[in-house]
């Protein structure tokens, strides 16, 4: 069985329609690279998957490992196993970072049947995963996001998916703002996250993330549909021409 | 998905604290007069010196009108058509002992979380808890009195330490301060009084659990607390009524006296009764809370208010002494049809005096907060220090968040800093913690409990649990 599988989904904001029909297929253990230009539907799809209610899905289905993915709460497909790494990380004031994911932490466990952790051994699995990505444990005891630079919070980000341990992590241009060191070290943190069970599907601009992450298959998103998909050739394709060709052929 | 306002409007948890205790009450007959007065004073077995203060302030009130000059309305109050004093009945004159208590009243104050007779056994926190005009039972008293703390009813002080009483009332808060201050002169039933002696620090907490539980009843509490020369005391404050259809009206009145070098930190969680979701009924809570700082004294304020039809009240300091210290830390929560108009003021009037005023409201439902402050630096009050800061958080698009600073200095030599925020809690916000698994509420209680954790990490530990829990109760389904 797939992990996820996305048939003709489409979406709209405010009554615009943005997502046109997509269909993707992906199972665990891959990882997903999907690029496209700006406007594409790229981070449209990313929030649609994760649940934002700002965005309308008007038809289509989202199955994730077998269940119905649209009738559940954001929540719910979080602990359900689906990871979102924000493109633009929310800060939230005066909340400890460690508190936050411990409560984020506990709350997936509850909502599998597991036992809740204390403190004590939060900490440990904390510190052991913080190593794991590279996040300086300074950044634990602070607020979440609060006063971080770009590279922190996309790093953080990166931390919380190691906690968080989920089955499909959806990196949302983590790339973007990132200098060549910053994303190395992210994209470094995500190749230690790979594994058969686990798939990951990164949303982004340009190619150069791709040179770390070496995706198993991209896709190439044009006003709302998928347009072309093949390997990782592709994407030095799209670093070579840009994506104008690509989008001539769909129309 | 309904709106937020629909959500708002239909989800909101009831008052937890709303039940009434069935015990045989005794009244006063309804209404105010000269006699009402007499007769109170005569009930608590006062001295001449009481009854004529009470007098003076009663004549004072006669001559004075409600004031009309907070941002909301309300409805005009009928002073001659409420009691002003009620008791639990009791065959016996006066509990000496917590065996000899009403066990219906023991039994409400278990309900409300606080078991007077375990307190009273175990260590924590001692308890002088007062159930509509009468002090029912103070805890830990004999292991305080060992130390030369005075921890009792204020009708105890009037009758065991009447100099002390005699000495420090009205001198922070006089008879003629304000309206409702006057009229807590007159007729105020019972409260807590506090004396910790030079040089003392009260090794627990302190606190005084207050209950409305008749109808048509006005409470008005006076608290004293004198902390003598060096002294230390932390003092908390909480509150709870059954729900009535009308409004009742709580007006109480708070010294503090902070002599050379002592420290005084009262702390208050206010859940009264907050009326329906329609607006009908609750509690007018007009408060008059002021303290006073003699020379490198300093008074600590912290206030979690989020129960009331409509709080009305300004906790704050008169920094006399030189070097002298006054913070006030306050949430206050408005839902539904809620109204709070609080804040502080400071009044410096010593050199190298300090102020610090963090505010934090927080508005849902067609509720309306605000903050009124005065710092006021007088001319003598060389090198003043004032910080300011006030957030205001909003939940839907209906309620309104205010905010009044009144800034007064006479004296170059100070420095005062004013911020403000006014944010609406952010739907990326919500959505975030959801991603990464958080329930929709634990969501908005988190990142609320964010927004107030400079004013909670100033209350005592297990206050600071309570309060967060009520905050969630009082905001629950406040975001949809």
């Amino acid at each position: 069985m797939s992990l996820l599988e996305i048939k003709n989904l489409c979406a709209s904001i405010e009554g615009k329609q943005i997502l046109k029909g997509v269909n993707l297929t992906v199972n665990p253990g891959e990882v997903h690279a999907i690029m496209g230009p700006n406007g594409s539907g790229k981070s449209t799809l990313s929030q649609v998957l994760a649940g934002n209610e700002a965005y309308e899905v008007t038809s289509g289905e989202i199955i994730f490992e077998g269940k119905n993915l649209l009738e559940m709460a954001p929540d719910e497909r979080a602990c359900e196993g689906i990871f979102m790494a924000f493109q633009y990380p929310v800060e939230i004031p005066g909340v400890g970072n460690t508190y936050f994911l411990k409560t984020a932490y506990n709350a997936v466990r509850k909502y599998r049947g597991l036992e809740e952790v204390d403190a004590v051994e939060f900490i440990k699995i904390m510190k052991e995963k913080a190593k794991l990505v590279e996040l300086d444990d300074k950044l634990l005891k602070r607020n979440v996001n609060e006063g971080f630079s770009g590279g922190e919070k996309k790093r953080n980000e990166i931390f919380q998916m190691a906690v968080l341990d989920p089955r499909l992590a959806i990196l949302d241009e983590t790339d973007s703002g990132l200098d060549v060191d910053a994303l190395r070290t992210v994209a470094g943190g995500v190749n230690k996250l790979r594994d058969e069970k686990r798939a990951i599907v990164c949303i982004t601009h340009y190619q150069r993330i791709l040179n770390y992450l070496e995706p198993d298959i991209v896709h190439i998103l044009a006003d709302g549909r998928i347009v072309r998909t093949g390997g990782s050739e592709l994407a030095h394709e799209v670093e070579e021409k840009g994506y104008a060709w690509l989008e001539q052929g769909a129309a | 998905m309904p709106s937020s306002d629909e959500t708002i409007q239909s989800a909101l948890q009831d008052y937890k604290y709303g039940w009434v205790t069935e015990i045989e009450q005794e009244y006063a007959p309804k209404g105010l007069n000269e006699d009402i007065v007499r007769m109170i004073s005569a009930k608590k077995n006062e001295p001449e010196f009481m009854l004529e203060w009470r007098l003076r302030a009663y004549r004072h009130w006669l001559k004075m009108n409600a004031p009309q000059w907070p941002y909301f309305e309300y409805g005009p109050i009928d002073y001659q058509n409420q009691y002003y004093y009620a008791a639990p009945k009791s065959d016996k004159p006066k509990p000496k002992s917590l065996d000899e208590v009403d066990p219906e009243i023991l039994a409400t104050y278990e309900k409300l979380g606080i078991p007077l007779k375990e307190q009273e056994v175990l260590a924590g926190v001692a308890v002088d808890a007062v159930f509509d005009s009468v002090s029912v039972g103070t805890t830990y008293k004999a292991k305080l009195a060992e130390l030369g703390i005075i921890f009792c009813s204020f009708s105890e002080a009037v009758e065991n330490h009447p100099e002390l009483v005699q000495k420090y009332l009205g001198t922070v808060v006089p008879y003629t301060d304000n309206f409702f201050a006057t009229l807590n002169s007159a007729v105020f039933s019972d409260g807590s009084f506090v004396y910790i002696p030079k040089g003392v620090r009260c090794p627990m907490e302190l606190s005084t659990y207050f209950r409305i539980n008749a109808a048509d009843t006005g409470q008005f509490e006076r608290t004293l607390i004198v902390a003598d020369e060096g002294a230390y005391v932390s003092y908390l404050e909480g509150c709870t009524a059954p729900k009535r259809s009308g409004n009742q009206l709580h007006a109480a009145v708070v010294e503090l006296v902070a002599l050379k070098d002592a420290t005084i930190k009262y702390s208050t969680v206010q859940n009264w009764y907050p009326g329906d979701k329609d607006g009908n009924g609750g509690i007018y809570n007009f408060v008059t809370k002021r303290g006073k700082c003699l020379e490198n004294a300093k008074i600590s304020w912290t206030q979690v208010e989020t129960g009331s039809a409509i709080t009305w009240k300004y906790p704050s300091c008169i920094l006399q002494g030189d070097n002298s210290v006054g913070e006030f830390y306050s949430v206050a929560v408005t839902n539904n049809h809620q109204k709070a108009d609080t804040g502080t003021k400071m009044v410096h009037i010593g050199k190298n005096t300090s102020s610090t005023i963090v505010s934090k409201g927080i508005s849902a439902g067609v509720g309306q907060n605000v903050y009124r402050g005065l710092v006021q630096i007088n001319k003598k009050a060389g090198n003043a220090r004032n910080y300011t800061q006030c957030d205001s958080m909003l939940m839907g698009d209906k309620c309104g968040a205010h905010t009044f600073p009144y800034i007064d200095v006479r004296n170059n030599s100070a420095h005062v800093e004013h911020e403000a925020t006014t944010s609406k809690i952010g739907e990326d916000q919500i959505f975030y913690c959801q991603q990464r698994g958080l329930s929709e509420e634990d969501a908005v209680n988190l990142i609320v409990n964010g927004f107030c954790k400079e004013v909670f990490r100033e209350l005592p530990m297990e206050f600071a649990v309570e309060a967060q829990k009520l905050l969630s109760i009082s905001l629950e389904g406040s975001v949809g």
